[in-house]
């Protein structure tokens, strides 16, 4: 189709010879070539491929031609048309890619910049402390019980076998408040929690009691006039000091791990007998009361033991007084200071970081110990 | 230590830690082991004085210049040249010879050295250098039979001791003596045990003091004996003395001291009079109203009907059990002793203690309770010391008044110790234990049952699970297995519980800090919160005995000490501070009844219960929280966002949201929020709490910066609302359309408020109102302000048209425009 045009005939118009035609083609390709951005391209696509532009005008004239020139003619012009189709379509691909490549260089930042525009906070320890503890038990089928922190004297001492002339109950010093015959303490232990829930429900009972208690002790490095205390309390039948053990080897395995169990010395609470002081098994040196490196282990001054708490059967006397029949049944119970725990557990120095609100101490801490 | 080994047969084997270790598994636990002596070393041995030249010095001082016999202790045999500054011996007295190479207490080394114008070749030891007691006035004269020149002193004078402090329990003062601590050791290894208190005594006759107890109750034993001829000057033998330092006792005088020790050594506290200052009968009764006393601390003393008095012709002379009276006393001059070995009522001793903030080593006894069948013991003791160091004869009156009251037997079930203590303990070793602690047991001849007599050092042996602590002690607590009981299926936390935890960790992650503070405070707190005369938060419950009397009540709202806490971060550094606090509240009640003591033989009444639980005050959950400084710190991208009341509001929604609560918020005036940016939480019909900014004042007082913003809310009552179970909501799968409206109001028309006119106007059809932009200025006019709001609609069940979302924004304008004089804006 590249012969030149030696005969005037209608049906040989110039745009649609074939050398015009190709010569339209490789400009188009040419231009489209050339394109050196995605704008470019557009606008290529527009001067050759658009509704104005001369393959588009070629083919609008193809109609006027006779039958079988027009067919030559469409061929040409399709074939041309569809070239420059392919070509826009590969340089549209081979700039966009570019432009992607370009665009992700270009757009770098600096991901070291602080975004600490929103706050962070954080729980207090000795709660999320306590509801650790709290947890393990729950685990095992017990409940939280709970009671409040101004109690009545009588189930704050009287109820515990602490009478009011009992040596003991000056072993607690403790808020009273005005009136002074009002009978009501500013709760010294959580036991009263315990005898609460034997007043209210019936055996079997499994309850852990977490809360706040009081004493007046002047607040420095190691005492604090407020402080806070777990309480376990086990009524059931056929409970014995065994149970107790178990109780508190599960509970210390699961928040110090493996191997760390309890001991048991011989000790006085009104509110139990047999009683008994437990230490626990110091979980940095496991008992050796070495440091890793030399010297004696800190966190148990080189016992090997940390005192935990008191603990022991509950007196049958306690169960009288609270509406349980001790020829039924008997009981455990226990308590230690969840403060005391979150501090050696931690490595706190000073009682009174817990208690001084300094977010410095407490961010750390985040949700969850 | 020396002093236990005299009552029991410790094989030498056995070592103190070994001891100490098992006494401790017994129940005394180890508090202390002080070992004085074991700094000392030889050579130290006995000396006879052979020469002694006394030479003048120029400071005015005359020291001795003495040979001494140290027999083959020096190596050659040949007198020891000695400087010793003393007088108080003389030539041929035994004495004790440090030599040099030998280190006294303190690892004071001795070496040869020149002085005075000799070469002092060691030192003659006083008793205070050897460590053996305060007396410092001279050196120490062995007695003439201590032993041949060149002797170890070591074992002689018991120099290296090993002082044990236990710790006891205070239902074990038996063990508050020799005797009882003897006991526990020869039982801890099964070994041989000499009962100090096994002595042979007079009988009693009428010859004694005369004694007449008033009140037998009081005081069930009174012995009282009598020492005639006492060398007021006798000094307290040296090893008497050290042994009272030892036990941390100050050695005052011969008879006194002796009262002490043998306190120390069985456990009975005795008292001495000077028999020459009593008139006539002694006696024991009550105190009269009115009566005073002058105790020998020199305190006088008003006496309490309920005090027990030992009295004379002349009136009280003592607070029975005590402290002894300054008339009485025993003095330098004493001659004649008259010994009290008397039973008092613990319950008597302790209040008396307690009343008149009296501790002694005696009180402390008497109230934990005393052996009352070793009186006569006691007294005959303390006469044989005091004769023997003193001199004088004790009289031959024995008075003894009254007798010890027995014990009854306990039943224990055989089965009992194994079954509460989990261990597995035969009935032979059950009866072999309580032997061993002293009770008289007797098997019931049906043979499931034994009964067992405690004994009468052991007051505090009452139930039967008292014996099975016995038992298991000995047996021992290591040996109790470990089992994990079957506990029932639980219900988990209660909605309560676990809704609390929700609210800690929501506030946590929207940046709160928790803080636990102390629930003190005082009127000053609460006038620092401008709280008005009669707001309820000044009903404070009121402590008797404060830490301080800043703050002496229970706090009824938690913002002083999270506003405290706020400053506190402040002031140390901390410029950005939100804290909240999840506390309970106390709130008295007006005339509340006062709360029962109920008896404990059995379970109070419904009644009863009820009565109790109403005088309790109401404890509700409160939750605070505070803001100061920015809620967004300033940084690379732009500007610090400072806390506002807003955010104070957002914090109580964000707890809301945690308890599944749907809370209004509505303008308010309440201290201590500004009065103008104070907003009240409502949830259905209650008001839970309020939150905005705080008023300038309060913040001035608080020392915090303007603008700091707080909320306080019942979290129990917002508890309470909370939806159980959520609603599941359909949505609508077909197109939303979206509508703006501008509207102007006045000024002081709640936003809240013409949101919900917007939402009721604009019918079901609305699906959401959300108010974009507030806009005041010069083109609203004074006093008015525009507030835009997006509206959404859509219908659930079909494409809605714009005429019906046309007419559904025509409604809700219009309903606008009739309830609060709305404007359109263009
Ligand atoms: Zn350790």
């Amino acid at each position: 189709m590249s012969g030149p045009n030696t005969d005037f005939d209608p049906v040989e118009v110039t745009p649609l010879s074939a050398a015009e035609v190709e010569r339209m083609r490789d400009e188009a390709l040419a231009a489209v070539e050339a394109a050196v951005d995605l704008p470019a391209l557009k606008a290529v696509r527009t001067a050759h491929a658009g509704d104005r532009s001369p393959l588009a005008l070629a083919n609008r004239e193809i109609g006027a031609l006779p039958p079988q020139a027009r067919k030559e003619a469409g061929q040409r012009v399709g074939q041309a048309r569809g070239a420059l189709t392919q070509a826009l379509a590969a340089r549209q691909e081979v700039l966009e890619v570019e432009h992607e490549e370009r665009m992700l260089v270009e757009e770098v930042v600096d991901v070291t910049l602080p975004w600490d525009r929103s706050p962070r906070g954080a729980r207090h320890p000795i709660t999320t402390m306590s509801e650790k503890i709290a947890d393990v038990f729950v685990a095992m089928g017990w409940e939280v019980a709970e009671g409040p922190v101004v109690e009545a004297e009588w189930l704050n001492f009287d109820a515990l076998n602490l009478g009011a002339d009992h040596p003991a109950r000056t072993m607690q010093d403790t808020f009273w408040t005005e009136p002074a015959d009002h009978g009501l303490v500013l709760r010294t232990q959580t036991s009263p929690v315990q005898a609460r829930t034997m007043l209210t429900r019936r055996p079997p009972i499994y309850v852990v009691c977490p809360g706040r208690v009081f004493r007046t002790d002047e607040y420095d490095a190691t005492h604090s006039p407020m402080f806070h205390q777990v309480e376990g309390l086990v009524v059931d039948r056929g409970i014995t000091m065994a149970h107790l053990r178990g109780s508190l080897d599960h509970m210390l395995q699961s928040l110090f791990g493996e191997g760390i169990t309890t001991r048991f010395r011989p000790s006085y609470f009104p509110f139990t007998e047999p009683s008994a002081e437990m230490d626990m098994v110091c979980f940095v040196c496991r008992g050796t009361g070495a440091a890793e490196q030399g010297g004696t282990c800190r966190t148990c001054r080189g016992e090997g033991w940390i005192e935990l708490g008191g603990c022991g059967i509950v007196n049958p006397r306690v169960l009288t007084a609270c509406g349980v029949d001790p020829d039924l049944y008997s009981g455990f119970a226990f308590g230690f200071g969840i403060d005391r725990m979150v501090m050696f557990r931690h490595g706190a120095e000073d009682l009174r970081d817990l208690f001084e609100a300094d977010v410095r101490f407490t961010l750390p801490f985040g949700s969850e110990v | 230590m020396s002093w236990l080994r005299e009552h029991v047969a410790l094989p030498e084997s056995l070592s103190t830690d070994e001891l100490t270790d098992r006494l401790t598994a017994l129940g005394l636990k180890l508090e202390a082991l002080e070992r004085p002596g074991h700094d000392m070393s030889g050579p130290l041995v006995v000396g006879r004085v052979l020469t002694m030249e006394p030479e003048a010095q120029k400071n005015g001082k005359t020291i001795n210049w003495c040979s001494v016999d140290v027999g083959a202790a020096n190596g050659t045999g040949d007198p020891q040249g000695i400087v010793c500054g003393a007088h108080n011996f003389s030539v041929g007295d035994l004495v004790v010879c440090v030599l040099p190479g030998g280190v006294l207490p303190g690892g004071f080394e001795i070496s040869a050295r020149k002085t005075y114008g000799h070469v002092s070749a060691g030192m003659i030891c006083s008793t205070q250098e050897l460590g053996l007691g305060e007396d410092h006035s001279g050196i120490l004269v062995l007695p003439e039979d201590a032993g041949e020149p060149g002797d170890d002193v070591f074992g002689l004078l018991d120099l290296r001791e090993e002082v044990v402090e236990l710790e006891i329990n205070p239902d074990r003062a038996y063990a508050l003596s020799i005797r009882g601590v003897a006991r526990e050791a020869a039982l801890g290894f099964d070994l041989d045990y000499a009962d100090p208190a096994a002595r042979a005594v007079p009988p009693a006759n009428g010859d004694g003091w005369p004694v007449e107890i008033e009140d037998a109750e009081g005081c069930p034993v009174f012995v009282a004996r009598t020492v005639s001829g006492v060398d007021a000057t006798a000094p307290t033998p040296d090893w008497m003395a050290r042994r009272l330092l030892l036990a941390g006792m100050r050695p005052i005088s011969l008879a006194v001291d002796v009262t002490n020790y043998v306190m120390l050594e069985l456990g009975r506290p005795l008292h001495g009079y000077d028999a020459d200052e009593l008139t006539g009968t002694v006696g024991v009764r009550r105190a009269r109203d009115g009566e005073k006393l002058t105790t020998l601390d020199g305190t006088v003393r008003a006496l309490d009907p309920e005090d027990l008095v030992v009295t004379d012709d002349s009136g009280a002379i003592g607070l029975g059990g005590v402290m002894g009276g300054e008339a009485t006393e025993m003095s330098q001059t004493t001659t004649r002793v008259l010994i009290e070995s008397a039973h008092w009522d613990p319950v008597s001793m302790f209040r008396t203690g307690r009343r008149h903030k009296l501790t002694s080593e005696a009180g402390r006894r008497n109230e934990r309770g005393v052996d009352p069948t070793i009186c006569e013991v006691a007294a005959q003791r303390a006469a044989e010391l005091l004769v023997e160091h003193g001199g004088g004869t004790i009289e031959d009156g024995v008075t003894v008044v009254g007798t010890a009251p027995p014990r009854e037997p306990i039943s224990l079930p055989v089965d009992l110790p194994a079954a509460i203590s989990g261990m597995s303990i035969p009935a032979d070793t059950t009866l072999a234990h309580l032997a061993a602690v002293g009770c008289d047991v007797e098997v019931d001849p049906r043979g499931d049952s034994l009964w067992a007599t405690p004994p009468p050092w052991r007051p505090d042996l009452t139930d039967p699970y008292d014996l099975v602590e016995e038992v298991a002690r000995i047996v021992g607590y290591d040996e109790v297995p470990s089992v994990l009981p079957d506990a029932p299926s639980g219900r988990g936390l209660t909605r309560g519980q676990a809704l609390r935890r929700r609210v800690g960790r929501a506030l946590a992650g929207a940046g709160y800090v928790e803080t636990v503070s102390f629930p003190f405070v005082g009127a000053a707190d609460l006038e620092r919160l401008g709280l008005d005369g009669d707001d309820e938060r000044r009903r404070t419950l009121r402590l008797a005995n404060p830490l301080s009397a800043e703050a002496p009540d229970v706090t009824t709202t938690l913002l002083p000490g999270l506003l405290s806490a706020t400053a506190r971060n402040l002031g140390r550094g901390t410029s950005d501070v939100a804290l909240f606090e999840l506390a309970t509240v106390t709130l008295p009640e007006n005339g509340a009844p006062p709360a029962p003591l109920l008896p404990v033989d059995t379970a109070p009444s419904a009644a009863q219960w009820e009565e109790l639980q109403r005088a309790v005050p109401a404890q509700p959950q409160h939750l605070a929280v505070t803001l100061a400084g920015a809620r967004e710190p300033a940084g690379w991208w732009g500007p610090a966002r400072p806390a506002t009341w807003a955010d104070a509001i957002e914090a109580v929604r964000v707890v809301a949201d945690a308890v599944g609560a749907e809370v209004e918020v509505r303008a308010a005036a309440r201290a201590p929020w500004h009065p103008g940016r104070c907003a009240e939480i409502v949830v259905g019909e209650h008001v839970v709490g309020h939150a905005g900014e705080l008023h300038p004042r309060v913040c001035a007082s608080y020392d915090l910066p303007p603008r700091s913003a707080a909320a306080e809310i019942d979290l129990d009552v917002l508890a309470a609302h909370a939806r159980e179970v959520v609603p599941a909501p359909r949505i609508s799968s077909y197109p939303v359309a979206k509508d703006d409206v501008a509207l102007v109001v006045d000024a002081d028309l709640p936003a809240a408020e013409l949101a919900a006119t917007l939402r009721e106007g604009a019918g079901e059809l609305c699906e959401s109102v959300r108010l974009f932009d507030l806009y005041t200025g010069e083109q609203i006019g004074e006093g008015r302000k525009s507030l835009a709001f997006a509206l959404r609609f859509r219908a659930l069940d079909r494409t809605l048209t714009d005429a019906e979302t046309a007419e559904a924004r025509a409604a809700a304008v219009a309903l606008a425009v009739q309830r609060h004089g709305a404007e359109q804006r263009a």
